[in-house]
């Protein structure tokens, strides 16, 4: 059992309400840093100095917030409205586990029981806002004695290990696999030049955490480490899938929010083929990380990014394959003990 | 001369520079500006920084900077069949009218015919996911580029009497401007200068920005190609092709410094050169960018009047290039007192 992840994954750090996971992973690196500090967007920092051999900051970010719900009321039978906090398809949420609160009130998002609909409901999506948040008040009074409105709400997903423990369930993969993997990085051996961690917050909800980090790290180079959507579900069209869970560390080349700095794409793959890591081109196109911001933080910074494939982002159960998960910390740590300013130079 | 101007606006369309992959245009233009820079530096990102110092002994210096950019709009692979055809998805603001029939060619030199999937009503224009690059390939195994490959669009330059057509006058004719108003500024220059041939513009001005917070200037001017009105059945915009350079009030991405373009305007009124005011309706420039960067600057365009942009047919006058390179000399020689 990874117990690193079942820990982060267990934990909970909706976007915005991130303490709880920000203290976990505080104790789990502290003993490995020279320094941490938590900024004004409550970004967690830390500092790993190098060998001393390069002049050099590099900048490791992985997010550590997680999508989630919002209470925007309590209605008079004692039921609670909500709001998203970053992107959902509303079909993810019907029927699903939640807890509420800094008390972490247990409650369902209620479905109406298939007996009770009638036939030309069976084809209509029930949108968010007509879901309620069932904590099992039988008054408005009996459910504000418990919540408030502004609580936050999370999923509640034990994480599991399948598949002779190659593959694993939980809840937000997206990102406590990239934190996890970072996590991993900072209790390695130190880096020829100084690493700078950054848990950031508020990645979901616009990459707002990051930009903060980023202006604050002065870093001379970026690394990202995330968790983005396997699409690889069976498809009779000669299309590829955008990455497949399994067959290796996903790779960015351009999103919709940023092209990859080509020298340090070159650099990651070339270790890669050099160290037998499996890796893979993630579809160039949609989608967008925390590198979009930290590439045009201060006068700019070079930033690659590497993930997790998962399946079934942002819902309350996504796939992972440890293998990938391994892979992307060898492929991270491979890649950063081999960088030099020389790589990143320009005349 | 006209000559010269031509062959240096032919070399620059004609290069290769899909957003974020700008090396080869850098690499053109570097030698080009060289002698006129007391200091050249290339940024994080890419941008190309030429540093002009003022003059000692001069009242009033204010640092200034000028934004063309390098990059050019493209395409990359994003999928490659069975039988080596490939998918691709578009870098910048890519139109799937403009796609059918057209060639693009890949930094290793290979060059593609784009196709699409078959369409039952001719009428009908595919999105940009139902096209295909052909690259005379015939399976994955000896397809000669790869997922990630980025290309241009592919079409040589040509010269029409006064019209000017290439695939990238945007921007390439922004950095012809720049580097011939370089050649042109004496040696001791009014204002602390700093041309950038930037990067990731058509992608979303994420070059100049970051060039812009490094630099800190007080004022900033873009040179961009703008649209015009001039054609059968344009949608309005009072700016033509062959009516010189074109000053911006507005575009969808910022207002212009107001004292700016008062500035511009006199300074083109006092030198003779004919101008027209730019209301764009879509579309902005690096000037947007240069303007929020840091503690702000005031910011402005100069716009050269562009046909068929983003089409791979791009189509400026050669008057309103020689009338920027002329508004934009006088305006950085005169006092900043917008």
């Amino acid at each position: 059992m990874n117990d690193l992840l079942k820990q982060l994954t267990e934990a909970i750090g909706v976007s915005g309400a991130e303490k709880e996971v920000r203290l976990l992973i505080r104790d789990l690196i502290a003993d490995y840093v020279d320094e941490w500090s938590v900024d004004a967007m409550g970004n967690l920092v830390a500092i790993r100095r190098g060998t001393g051999q390069y002049d050099m900051r590099v900048l490791i970010d992985a997010h550590m917030d997680e999508v989630g719900l919002l209470i925007t009321d309590i209605d008079s039978g004692g039921m609670l409205k909500f709001t998203n906090v970053g992107g959902f398809d509303d079909r993810a949420l019907l029927g699903k586990v939640v807890q509420v609160g800094p008390d972490k009130i247990t409650g369902v998002i209620g479905a109406r029981a298939i007996h009770l609909l009638k036939s030309s409901e069976y084809s209509k999506v029930v949108k968010m806002d007509a879901m309620r948040i069932d904590i099992g008040a039988k008054s408005k009074e009996a459910a504000s004695a418990k919540v408030k409105v502004g609580d936050y709400a999370a999923f509640v997903t034990e994480y599991e290990e399948l598949d002779s423990d190659r593959t694993a369930i939980g809840k937000a993969f997206d990102n406590r696999a990239g934190c996890a993997a970072l996590i991993e990085l900072l209790r390695g051996e130190r880096y020829p030049f100084d690493l700078v961690a950054a848990f950031t917050v508020q990645e979901e909800v616009g990459l707002r955490g990051a930009r903060i980090a980023a202006f604050n790290a002065r870093a001379d180079a970026a690394l990202v480490l995330e968790c983005t959507p396997a699409y690889d579900l069976p498809n009779e069209k000669d299309v590829s899938p955008n990455v497949a869970m399994g067959k290796g560390v996903s790779v960015y080349i351009m999103d919709s929010r940023t092209i990859q700095d080509p020298r340090f794409v070159a650099h990651i793959m070339a270790t890669g083929d050099a160290q037998g890591i499996p890796y893979q081109v993630r579809q160039p196109g949609g989608g967008g990380t925390n590198t979009g911001m930290i590439q045009r933080a201060g006068a700019g910074i070079p930033a690659a990014t590497l993930a997790v494939p998962g399946r079934y982002a942002h819902t309350p159960t996504m796939m992972i394959s440890l293998d990938d998960y391994h892979n992307i910390v060898r492929l991270a740590d491979a890649t950063l003990r081999t960088l030099t300013p020389d790589i990143l130079r320009r005349a | 001369m006209e000559n010269a101007m031509n062959d240096l606006i032919r070399t620059l369309t004609e290069a290769f520079g899909p957003s974020g992959f700008e090396d080869a245009m850098r690499d053109l233009i570097r030698p080009l500006v060289e002698p006129y820079a007391d200091e050249i530096t290339v940024d994080s990102l890419g941008n190309l920084i030429v540093h002009k110092n003022a003059a000692a002994g001069n009242k009033n210096p204010q640092k200034v900077m000028i934004a063309a950019h390098m990059d050019e709009i493209g395409v990359m692979v994003s999928h490659i069949t069975e039988k080596g055809f490939l998918r691709f998805t578009n870098i910048g603001g890519v139109f799937s009218h403009t796609l059918l029939g057209g060639r693009v060619r890949f930094a290793n030199g290979t060059i593609g015919v784009i196709g699409s999937d078959r369409s039952d009503d001719r009428n009908a224009i595919h999105p940009l996911n139902k096209h295909f690059i052909d690259v005379g390939a015939t399976s994955r195994e000896d397809c000669p580029v790869r997922v990630g490959d980025s290309a241009q669009f592919y079409r040589p330059f040509e010269v029409r009497g006064r019209h000017l057509t290439a695939k990238s006058m945007d921007d390439r004719i922004g950095c012809v401007v720049a580097i011939e108003a370089l050649r042109r500024l004496p040696e001791a220059v009014a204002h602390d200068l700093y041309f950038v041939f930037s990067v990731q513009e058509e992608v979303g001005t994420r070059g100049a920005e970051a060039a812009a917070n490094g630099i800190m200037p007080d004022v900033s001017i873009a040179l961009d190609v703008t649209l015009t009105g001039d054609v059968p059945e344009a949608r309005p915009m009072d700016v033509s092709l062959g009516d010189g350079p074109a000053i911006k009030v507005k575009d969808s991405g910022m207002i212009a410094h107001a004292g700016l373009v008062r500035l511009m305007r006199r300074r083109a009124e006092a030198a003779g050169i004919e101008y027209q005011l730019e209301v764009l309706d879509g579309g902005s420039t690096d000037a947007r960018a240069m303007q929020l960067a840091g503690p702000g600057s005031a910011a402005g365009c100069i716009s050269i009047p562009c046909r068929y942009v983003h089409t791979p047919s791009e189509t400026v006058d050669a008057g309103d290039v020689e009338g920027a390179i002329r508004l934009l000399v006088a305006v950085l020689q005169g006092e900043m007192d917008y």
